[in-house]
């Protein structure tokens, strides 16, 4: 497992960016679930429905087809697979701006509760619930948060695991049953568990740019938790559910600028104006064509991001800055020319267009920003600043 | 099936029986060319094994390892690029023998005379002519007379061979009444007058040819059919780009960012915020030829292989752009404006200078990028095609 420690401009020896025999067994059974039951014109009627997220829809993901517990080894309940699965279940997420907590519970709050010590009841039991997705968890971080981690937590807690503090903006954090707290203990870093439903627990929701993953304020007003890690074990697995968050999060941003790359594609080939279809004006084909490469391109780089991360290389930092650098902006772009190249129909809100454009966007900002990551890799490969 | 370890028994005995340091270089690559393994996946007897084409990286490991010499391919890449494949497709078992050894040891350098002044994006336009003799007796026997004027042609001042495409009926609408041939560039009536380049040296030439006598078994398909052998030319000369494989920091973002770490005093917050936008560009990119590599010997060739030619171009453009500005006052100077005629591109080698020059070519040369992106829109994308005007008319009759 990754330690963190970032080793200079070494990729890894071979990274596998193709999809194996298996892989793609596991696209086919997410995609077909997705398209039975998260079409754009569901997440639109569920966006009104006030639910923190598709319940029905995350038990079939996440218990009936097993995706919750991927990178959770089969002897902790899960199923032994790795990031480049878990890869996999995003991008068709992704493609569908599916309303699920997958990314948040069963990628990062599950990438947390693996870097502390499993031997350990209180971690063991949580692992396998979120593994077995009857419970969603969170890591009670603000979304924007960079794979190097809050400068300082805003949680304090006492010496008996009483916490205090405020965190804002947390993906997830109305639907989960279990929060994972990074705090400041009296001896430094701790990791807490924390019932959502505990006395001293609030979760007051904000409205989201992106309706399809939901934000939440926290207070912490005295809550108890139970500790699950402390001092540099505590430190190294927030910053390695980080990480791994934010190179899987690449595949989420390939799957949505899929969609909107694919839309606009079909769109433009059928609408006609001044007598031929819009898609056969060479303007919009370059910039079609333009798309396409850079999708392709942002496939390789998600890839090699996933299975740097499924090898512990020590290249992941590299790979994860590489990945989220490149790819959060191909989504925006995909996002922003699939509304453009629509039309006014492009601009309503029955047009799943917009959905996309507001994933896109949040997923730029979410996990560090590229400009944030840039500056990572300036240090990880020897670029200094002036 | 060849497989890893039989290759490696293979290389190991030409090894044996041709060491390096005490072969000439031009003896030991006929040697390896005969052992079938100058390209394994080209069939037995013409230089291969019939291997898959990802085991080609083996052989050439053990061989960097031992020291053995190249076969330069700087200097030879149409030859292998283009002129290769289509002769392995489309050639005669005679034209194969005689041509695919030397052309891959590099002793018959080959050049491409398809661009015309009046004939480059849309290259199915060409006017030079081909008019077959009267054979006499037999009928149709009769050697063919070509006629016309070719351009932008890299190497033609170095090649031995030459691929031509050339119209043979005039009154067919202009995909149809072309014809493919193989030019030898030593015949009488052909003249290469050097082009001298944006860089001030001279890759490319101009080519006249004036009653150049073709013989008919230097065809390659069949007569009016040159155009679909040109096709397989083209599509080899897009995948031959991106297949190979790259380090980390390789080419041109590996000299800028040496820059970058050997000029402190040089930097500012704008430089390194675009320097850093490149990097993980050219990362991706690698990234991008490293999958299609990979597809490609899992047998399964992505429409990637397309869009590789894109990206390279515009990376290879701004970086090289980024450079001259890094460098500030060392950007404002030349190594050498002399009409050199080089062997090849030196996108390493020479200063910044010229890798800003020549890199404008990249979008040009092979197809410009606008051209490659409707390729993509098209092929890839299926979106409609653009009107035509030209597709049933003769070609005598289009307007030029
Ligand atoms: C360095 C270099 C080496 C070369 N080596 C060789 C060689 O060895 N052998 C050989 O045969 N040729 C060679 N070429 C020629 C090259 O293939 C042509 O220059 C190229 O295909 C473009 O043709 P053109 O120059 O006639 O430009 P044009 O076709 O006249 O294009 C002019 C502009 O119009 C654009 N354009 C044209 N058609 C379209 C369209 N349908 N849609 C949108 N835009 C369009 C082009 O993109 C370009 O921007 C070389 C060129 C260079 C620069």
């Amino acid at each position: 497992m990754n330690d963190g420690t970032p080793l200079n401009g070494t990729p890894a020896a071979d990274p596998d960016l193709l999809y194996s025999a298996e892989e793609d067994a596991l696209r086919d059974a997410v995609r077909s679930l997705l398209a039975d039951r998260s079409d754009p014109a569901t997440v639109l009627a569920g966006l009104e429905s006030q639910a923190a997220y598709d319940t029905g829809l995350w038990r079939a993901l996440a218990t009936d087809i097993g995706a919750a517990g991927l990178l959770v080894p089969e002897k902790l309940g899960g199923a032994g697979a790795s990031a480049r699965e878990a890869a996999v279940v995003l991008e068709e997420t992704g493609r569908c701006v599916a309303p699920v907590p997958y990314l948040t519970s069963a990628v990062i709050a599950v990438t947390a509760l693996l870097g502390c010590d499993h031997d350990q009841a209180d971690v063991a039991a949580p692992l396998a619930a979120l593994a077995g997705g009857n419970a969603v968890g969170v890591l009670a971080v603000p979304l924007p948060t960079a794979p190097g981690g809050p400068a300082a937590p805003t949680v304090r807690a006492t010496a008996d695991g009483a916490l205090t503090g405020r965190v804002t903006s947390v993906a997830d954090a109305a639907g989960a049953e279990l929060l994972l707290v990074p705090a400041e203990g009296p001896d430094g870093p701790v990791l807490y568990a924390v019932e959502a439903a505990a006395d001293g627990v609030r979760t007051d929701p904000v409205t989201p740019l992106d309706l399809t993953r939901p934000l939440g304020h926290l207070t912490l007003d005295g809550a108890h938790g139970r500790l699950l890690a402390s001092g540099d074990r505590a430190r190294t697995a927030v910053a390695h559910a980080l990480l791994t968050g934010a190179g899987l999060l690449a595949s989420e941003q390939l799957g949505v600028a899929e969609w909107c790359l694919a839309e606009t594609v079909r769109h433009t080939a059928e609408r006609t104006q001044f007598g031929r279809p819009v898609g056969s004006f060479q303007a919009l084909k370059h910039r079609m064509a333009a798309l396409w490469l850079e999708v392709a391109s942002a496939r390789a780089a998600a890839r090699n991001a996933a299975d740097a991360l499924a090898a512990g290389s020590a290249d992941a930092p590299v790979a994860v800055a590489v990945a989220q650098a490149y790819c959060a902006p191909v989504a925006v772009r995909a996002a922003q020319e699939c509304i453009q190249l629509h039309g006014g129909i492009g601009m309503t809100w029955e047009h799943p267009a917009h959905l996309f454009l507001k994933r896109a966007k949040s997923d730029e900002l979410a996990l560090g920003s590229p400009g944030r990551h840039r500056e990572a890799l300036a240090g990880l490969v020897s670029l200094d600043a002036p | 099936m060849t497989d890893a370890e039989d290759l490696r028994r293979r290389t190991a005995e030409l090894l044996a029986a041709h060491p390096p340091a005490s072969t000439e270089r031009l003896d030991f690559l006929r040697a390896r060319f005969d052992a079938g393994l100058a390209w394994v996946h080209y069939p037995e007897g013409l230089g291969g094994l019939d291997a898959p084409r990802s085991l080609q990286a083996v052989v050439d490991a053990e061989l960097a390892a031992a020291g053995a010499p190249g076969n330069d391919p700087g200097r030879i890449g149409i030859g292998l690029g283009m002129a290769a494949p289509t002769i392995l497709r489309f050639g005669t078992d005679e034209q194969k023998q005689r041509l695919l050894r030397p052309l891959w040891t590099g002793e018959e350098v080959w050049c491409q005379l398809f661009s015309e002044p009046g004939a480059g994006s849309d290259l199915a336009a060409l006017a030079t002519r081909a008019v077959r003799e009267d054979g006499g007796e037999d009928g149709d026997e009769g050697d063919w007379i070509v006629d016309g004027q070719k351009v932008w042609t890299s190497s033609a001042h170095l090649a031995r061979w030459a691929i031509l495409i050339a119209r043979t009926d005039p009154g067919l609408p202009k995909h149809r009444g072309i014809s493919y041939f193989l030019c030898d560039m030593t015949d009488p009536g052909v003249e290469v007058r050097p082009l001298r380049q944006i860089t001030g040296e001279a890759e490319f030439n101009e080519v006249f040819l004036t009653g150049v006598r073709i013989p008919d078994s230097h065809r390659l398909g069949e007569v009016g059919e040159g155009w679909k052998v040109a096709r397989t030319t083209l599509m080899n000369e897009r995948v031959a780009i991106g297949g190979a494989r790259m380090p980390r920091e390789g080419g041109m973002i590996g000299v800028a960012a040496a820059d970058w770490r050997a000029r402190p005093e040089l930097r500012t917050h704008d430089l390194h915020q675009r320097l850093l936008t490149l990097w993980v560009e050219a990362e991706v990119a690698r990234l991008t030829g490293e999958r299609l590599r990979q597809q490609l010997s899992h047998g399964q060739p992505g429409p990637e292989g397309s869009g590789m030619k894109l990206a390279f171009a515009r990376l290879a453009q701004e970086i090289s752009g980024w450079e001259v500005e890094f460098l500030a006052e060392d950007g404002l100077t030349y190594d050498d404006w002399t009409m050199r005629r080089p062997d090849g591109v030196d996108f390493t080698g020479r200063e910044a200078g010229y890798r800003y020059l020549r890199a404008k070519g990249n979008s040009i040369e092979g197809g410009t990028s606008e051209v490659l992106l409707n390729i993509v829109a098209e092929r890839v994308l299926g979106l409609p095609p653009e009107p035509r005007t030209d597709k049933d008319v003769a070609w005598k009759d289009l307007p030029r």
